[in-house]
């Protein structure tokens, strides 16, 4: 029993101003579903790849007279598997507790958290919204991760509720692996920041595209509260969120934009760092190489573009990994996520004209107070894509 | 921006279990399957927070004074005591085991006196007579 991991109880996720307040039973929710999200990771999860190598593998050579030499014959033959199934349901279920449970919880308090939110944001010149902006189809066609209402739609106008479902829950997928305000990435990032200051590269203008409630960035604004930050996002109920939230953690230094990252009203050259975390698979085909064309458009010379994400699938990468990673295409709403994950995120970069010869890949795992909240560089469970540790493709100019 | 944050006027049971935009899988064979794993996992949550609950009721009145939470575990029955717990799991399966229990009531009816009738039949048969 000594031995056993257990995530951190939710008690311990921070509070910050327009933070939904839990009471017992919606805590006790979470607690449920972080232990459950890791049993399903710990201890099923490895009977998935037992099941596909001892039965389903077999099965489809016995049938077709070859193993599996597709993602998608991989596919095929485990969905008539019965663990597989069985994962893949409660799964699912998972990722719709979770939501039902972050709404229930934040929608009888609506008003309160709307009202904390307007308070905050009020003729603060930070928070820019354009209604003119339209939500682009990628974001329109499901509602990502399952999540209803997506990261766009308001109950009234002036709603954050979206946002605030989405901040409450972000605990419950890793385990606690993203810490305390869920910000593990953007802390990682801000130490990621500090070592380049030290070797010299000190950028004067930051932009985060895809920023949703500014998790990601709201650590690198705290570490260096001198540095200009825009973030954009389409959403305006994400970026009223993300602007209080900021606010009230004390952080002034970032303008939240709603703007589509396609085509920004930026000059030429006017960033030093440009960031994208977990963004770039939420897109389209379409989309993102305009979005790298524009990050290329912006990019001052010296400057750096980080495109944080999961690995991509690659060649080297066992079919029956790339078959897992794959799930949340199908079953999480994440329509984009497997063909994005095919692609060489380098040759898309050298076509938006970026020079091949200074890409590389960074290793960036969640930073997090480890004497409470569990680290991902610590853990061993392969969970196929859900752990907050990350791929950082690099560009500079 | 106004003065005051807009009010909503919403239900918040019926919002909370909005389902997301986009066509939900089938992971089973049937479909049946699939209804009764998100009930089943939803009572397994609703149980889980139930625990917690009880949990701390039991902490909370340790904490007073009011409980010996040892004093739980330790605990033994009266013989009445016994028994009337023993009914109570009774009365609980049978609740639980409903309907094995009514499948099999059927099955001996019909051995007994032949398959009920449908009640399309009975609805039939009692509206021309």
């Amino acid at each position: 029993m000594e031995d056993r991991q257990v995530p951190p109880a939710y008690d311990e996720v921070g509070q910050h101003g327009v933070f939904p307040q839990a009471n017992h039973d919606e805590r006790a929710r979470f607690n449920f579903l972080a232990n459950l999200n890791g049993y399903l990771a710990s201890q099923v999860l490895p009977g998935v790849a037992t099941a596909y190598e001892a039965r389903a593998k077999p099965r489809f050579a016995e049938h077709h007279g070859h193993e599996p030499q597709t993602r998608k014959e991989v596919r095929a033959c485990m969905e008539a598997d019965g663990y597989y199934q069985s994962w893949s349901s409660i799964r699912r279920n998972t990722m719709e507790m979770r939501q039902q449970a972050g709404r229930s919880l934040v929608l009888r308090q609506i008003n309160d958290i709307n009202e904390r939110a307007h308070a905050l944001n009020k003729n603060d010149s930070n928070l820019q919204l354009d209604d003119s902006v339209k939500v682009p189809h990628y974001v329109s066609a499901v509602d990502i991760h399952c999540m209803p209402g997506c990261y766009y739609t308001e109950l009234a106008p002036g709603d954050v509720s979206v946002g605030a479902n989405y901040d409450c829950g972000l605990f419950v997928t890793t385990g606690g692996m993203l810490g305390r305000y869920s910000d593990g990435g953007g802390q990682a990032l801000a130490n990621w920041l500090k070592e380049q200051y030290e070797a010299g590269f000190r950028p004067r203008r930051v932009l985060d595209i895809g920023c949703t409630v500014g998790h990601n960035i709201v650590p690198v604004a705290q570490a260096f509260p001198d540095t200009e930050i825009v973030a954009v996002d389409i959403g305006a109920p994400v970026l009223r969120y993300a602007h209080a939230r900021a606010k009230s953690l004390g952080v002034n230094n970032i303008t939240f934009r709603q703007a589509n990252a396609e085509a920004l009203d930026y000059e030429d050259g006017s960033f030093d760092l440009i960031i994208t975390c977990m963004f770039l698979h939420e897109t389209s085909a379409k989309a993102l190489p305009k979005i790298l064309a524009e990050t290329q458009r912006l990019l001052a010379d010296g400057g750096k573009v980080l495109h944080i994400e999961q690995p991509q699938y690659g060649e080297d990468m066992p079919l029956f990994e790339q078959f897992m990673r794959d799930w949340d295409t199908f079953n999480n709403n994440e329509p984009f996520w497997g063909a994005m994950h095919d692609m060489d995120l380098f040759e898309q970069m050298a076509d938006a004209g970026f020079d091949r010869d200074k890409m590389s890949i960074l290793g960036l795992a969640a930073v997090v107070d480890e004497s409470i909240f569990p680290a991902a560089a610590n853990d061993d469970t392969e969970d196929y894509g859900r752990k907050p540790a990350w791929h950082v493709y690099v560009a500079c100019k | 921006m106004t003065d005051a944050a807009v009010t909503l006027d919403i239900d918040a049971i019926a919002e909370a279990g909005r389902k997301a935009k986009g066509k939900r899988p089938q992971f089973f064979e049937m479909e049946e399957s699939e209804r009764l794993m998100g009930i089943l996992m939803a009572v397994v949550e609703e149980l889980a927070v139930t625990r917690e609950r009880l949990d701390t009721v039991e902490r909370l009145l340790e904490a007073s004074g009011g409980l010996n939470r040892e004093a739980i575990d330790s605990f033994h029955p009266s013989a009445e005591q016994a028994r009337e717990r023993g009914l109570m799991h009774q009365e609980y399966i049978a609740r639980v085991m409903r309907v094995l229990q009514q499948e099999r009531e059927a099955l001996e009816e019909a051995q007994r006196r032949g398959p009920d009738k449908p009640l399309e039949q009975v609805s039939e048969e009692l509206g021309n007579s």
